[in-house]
């Protein structure tokens, strides 16, 4: 009954949120979380699901990014049509790679996605007609406050953790477990893999590439280093998958919320307690250590990955029962 | 015809080079099953170590291939032995986790060069850097001719090894079918970090080989895993023999690229050329023979 | 009425034929046992029929049309079924859930799909064990879950391969009356087995594969007393 709750409370209490903290910079932060959110259960559906892993979302988050910003700057529209645009341009990059690319299997198929995010991202950077290159796409945001943002992004999470709830009780949801279980097993049952792989590709395509879309509207400027990143976006993708849990309904919800942590705590140096240091003490370590660790953001998802797949392979919701047995065991020793 | 030449004779040069690399990776491959995207990150920490051998020590790179390749053989050792083997274990709905797990070691690995030697272009400019020799019309690089005699005598002592001794025998086995050399009491679990080992301290040695006419900085090694798997497929997964051909081929390639296209296109040719070798040459050149 | 005929299948890898000129009919209502010793190509010739493979030369007939070289999903819905040697359960999924999966080939809704695989579970006796993870189950069970999930199915003819190998005693016959049971729905049954009183005991007809090649084929009667197939496995026990 409690588990049951869980969701309902949670959205409650997001309802609420941006009423009760006024404060630009934590809604801000909302508003990445719950970006992430639709991110992380688009990487989940694809990778955590159907078991064919992707190393390349960063390419369907930056073509809806692209599609929103080039609906402003081109055509005159407003960049909120990308939300429908994005993830439509995001399935027609999807549909082509995931037609030729669903032949290789398991590793072969996220080294293809890797390549297709490369790919991608070169293409930003020379199609300077287009795309404007590295100068990237300056557009004027819509609204001053983040609160328009905020439940625009709490809808769309909302909406991708329905979707993807929908469609695991459907019947294409026993397809795809059984595709990541055992593809020759399900080629034998009935199940065209090669078609039912693709659906579940292009329900995540589209859901990225409106996330993309989302960012394009609420940052108001991208250019192909940003949307297109392999460690920002494709990385911290499956972090956010991995964090919070594989193939679970909310993991992505949780691991969203710890990576955003994560990253902050890195751009900030440690929410900037270790530059209050820094400046506290004098001291020279410490003032380098806040300088190297706003830096290392890279260098700390790298270390993220190596730890989580060794000690948390399932995430905080598929471990859960894990944790929480090693907390209460310290406990028992500790009283 | 010059041209043609030309490019024809640098393109093997590099080739060799590349199927240092290349080996290194089909090795791993062929062993334990996995595609090491960590093994350019490797090279480029070589390339470092042997940078600092040359401006710090004064070591000329070739000596320093008795530094680095050690070096890196340990650091292989240490993360197949406590990174990678680990993962058997772990009971996990995630698929790939290993291949995940290299893409993270090689993240570490750039920026923990790029924290203590930042982002800026390196070089190792030794008296014979630029050096080159004529026959007829085409120039020869002489450290890529010296380079080429390395990779010889490295490729005879590996195939010597991989051949002739027990551990090597081992190895052979274990590549072939795992279970049976388990059964055949294969200490299975040490042949894997040996295995990575070497194929670290063979791309280690392409690394410091390199270096001399090359430049460096971190993320270099992206460049280079990404060579060395398209070397790897080129060849056929985990065919030693087929790694030198890919090597060669890409080397080719690469020259031939260089002379008559674009240079602006050069990566993203690369990244097509990596998905069309993935789709359709799965086998490597070994199975456009068989069939 | 033949359900299923082969005619002159061939299935070459690298140039070594697996496969060579294999024709044969299975009739409808039949069970059909395919044996031979290890090597003789029984597994490569159900890969062949049920589309992993497609033949080299020759072709195969399921129903009257022609099938060769169509996807196993697609011959999956035309009513071919099988279950694999070396059983392959869908590990992290319950056993019904194994099924269910497999039930909707012939279901709309999931209400029915469920209806349709506790029937099937019900009918190989997991029933009880219908909420084990299939990992967990014991090797007899998963091979059952095999036969279950291509039941599931609903199919006209079912490939079973080894579903008997590596059960105790008691097992066996209880798998023994559940093929029994299958042959009374009316499903044809062509099936690979080592075990000879077994495969003596519940088919109609025999077909001997010894290198690839049809060497014998007959009701097992025949079969018993043929000097090219007594052969084939002597000499294997002598090689052995």
């Amino acid at each position: 009954m409690v588990k049951k709750a869980v969701p309902f409370i949670a959205l409650a209490a997001l309802l609420v949120f941006p009423l009760v903290v006024k404060s630009d910079y934590y809604q801000h932060l909302m508003i990445l979380v719950l970006m992430w959110v639709v991110i992380g259960s688009a990487w989940n559906l694809i990778a955590g699901y159907t078991g064919q892993v992707s190393f390349g979302d960063a390419a369907f988050f930056g073509t809806g990014a692209y599609t929103a910003g080039l609906l402003v700057t081109k055509l005159g529209w407003s960049a909120w049509w990308g939300l429908f645009f994005g993830g439509i341009t995001a399935v027609l990059i999807a549909m082509p790679f995931g037609w030729i690319c669903f032949r290789l299997r398991g590793a072969y198929f996220a080294l293809a996605t890797l390549a297709l995010n490369e790919i991608m991202r070169h293409i930003a950077t020379i199609w300077e007609k287009l795309t404007y290159g590295m100068l990237g796409i300056l557009i004027v945001q819509t609204f001053a406050s983040k609160l328009p943002y905020y439940y625009i992004s709490l809808a769309l999470a909302v909406i991708s953790l329905i979707t993807v709830r929908l469609v695991m009780r459907s019947k294409y949801g026993y397809y795809f477990l059984s595709i990541r279980e055992d593809q020759d097993a399900a080629e034998s049952m009935g199940i065209n893999t090669h078609h039912y792989k693709m659906i579940s590709l292009v329900i995540a395509a589209a859901l990225t590439g409106v996330a993309g879309a989302l960012y394009m509207n609420y940052m108001g400027f991208i250019d192909p280093h940003v949307v297109f990143s392999l460690h920002d976006i494709s990385i911290m993708a499956i972090l956010v998958g991995i964090v919070g849990g594989v193939g679970t309904q909310y993991g992505p919800a949780v691991g969203a919320f710890i990576m955003v942590a994560v990253q902050e705590l890195f751009r900030t140096g440690g929410y900037g307690l270790i530059s209050k240091l820094a400046k506290a003490s004098g001291s020279e370590t410490i003032i380098s250590l806040s300088e190297f660790i706003t830096k290392a953001h890279v260098m700390g998802f790298g270390i993220l990955v190596v730890v989580a797949i060794l000690f948390l392979p399932n995430g905080v919701v598929g471990d859960w029962n894990k944790i929480t047995r090693l907390v209460l065991q310290k406990k028992i020793k500790g009283g | 015809m010059d041209l043609f030449l030309q490019a024809l004779v640098s393109g093997l040069l590099r080739g060799g080079l590349y199927a240092l690399v290349g080996i290194g990776m089909t090795l791993i491959m062929g062993v334990m099953k996995i595609i090491n995207l960590a093994h350019g990150q490797l090279m480029m920490v070589s390339m470092y170590i042997t940078f600092v051998c040359f401006t710090s020590l004064g070591i000329d790179p070739y000596v320093s291939l008795l530094i680095c390749m050690p070096v890196l053989f340990l650091i292989g050792v240490i993360i197949q032995k406590y990174l990678l083997n680990p993962l058997i274990r772990v009971e996990t709905i995630l698929p790939e986790n290993q291949v995940l797990m290299t893409v993270g070691i090689g993240m570490v690995l750039t920026e923990t060069m790029r924290f203590i030697f930042t982002s800026d272009y390196k070089s190792v400019k030794t008296s014979y850097s630029n050096a080159t020799f004529f026959l007829g019309n085409i120039s020869f690089s002489v450290p890529l001719v010296i380079d080429l005699g390395f990779v010889t005598l490295l490729t005879w002592v590996l195939f010597w090894f991989l051949n002739k001794t027990d551990t090597g025998k081992s190895i052979r086995a274990t590549a072939q079918d795992k279970d049976a050399a388990i059964l055949m009491g294969v200490n299975s679990e040490k042949i894997t970090y040996i295995t990575f080992g070497i194929g670290s301290a063979l791309v280690a040695a392409a690394g410091a080989l390199l270096i001399p006419i090359y430049y460096l900085f971190p993320d270099i090694g992206g460049e280079f895993t990404r060579r060395a798997f398209v070397i790897c497929i080129l060849g056929g997964l985990g065919s030693t023999v087929g790694a030198i051909f890919g090597g060669i081929t890409l080397g080719l390639a690469e020259a031939f690229g260089a002379t008559y296209v674009a240079m602006e296109f050069e990566d993203v040719i690369g990244l097509v050329i990596f998905i069309l070798v993935l789709l359709f040459l799965p086998g490597g050149f070994r199975r456009l023979i068989k069939i | 009425m033949s359900l299923l005929k082969l005619d002159r299948a061939v299935k070459n890898f690298g140039g070594l034929a697996a496969v060579n000129n294999v024709s044969f009919e299975v009739h409808k209502g039949e069970i059909v046992g395919l044996i031979g010793p290890n090597g003789a190509g029984k597994t490569t010739l159900f890969n062949v029929i049920n589309g992993f493979y497609s033949p080299s030369k020759g072709d195969v007939f399921f129903d009257g049309k022609k099938i060769s070289g169509m996807k196993p999903h697609i011959l999956c819905r035309m009513g071919m079924a099988r279950t694999f040697q070396i059983v392959k359960p869908l590990k992290r999924l319950s056993a019904l859930h194994n099924v269910i999966a497999s039930a909707f080939v012939r279901a709309n809704t999931r209400a029915r799909a469920e209806e349709i695989a506790v029937e099937a579970l019900k009918f190989t006796n997991l029933y009880d064990d219908r909420d084990v993870l299939s990992k967990a189950l014991p090797i007899g069970k998963r091979k059952r879950l095999e036969i279950a999930r291509a039941l599931a199915t609903q199919p006209a003819l079912l490939l079973l391969d080894e579903s008997f190998a590596g059960l105790n005693p008691s097992e066996l016959n209880e798998s023994i009356e559940i093929i029994r049971k299958i042959k009374e729905k009316g499903i044809t049954i062509l099936i690979i087995e080592h075990h000879m009183k077994v495969i003596m005991s519940i088919s109609d007809r025999i077909v001997v594969l010894n290198y690839g090649e049809k060497i014998a084929e007959g009701t097992p009667h025949e079969i018993g007393s043929n000097p090219l197939v007594v052969e084939a496995y002597l000499g294997e026990a002598q090689d052995a």
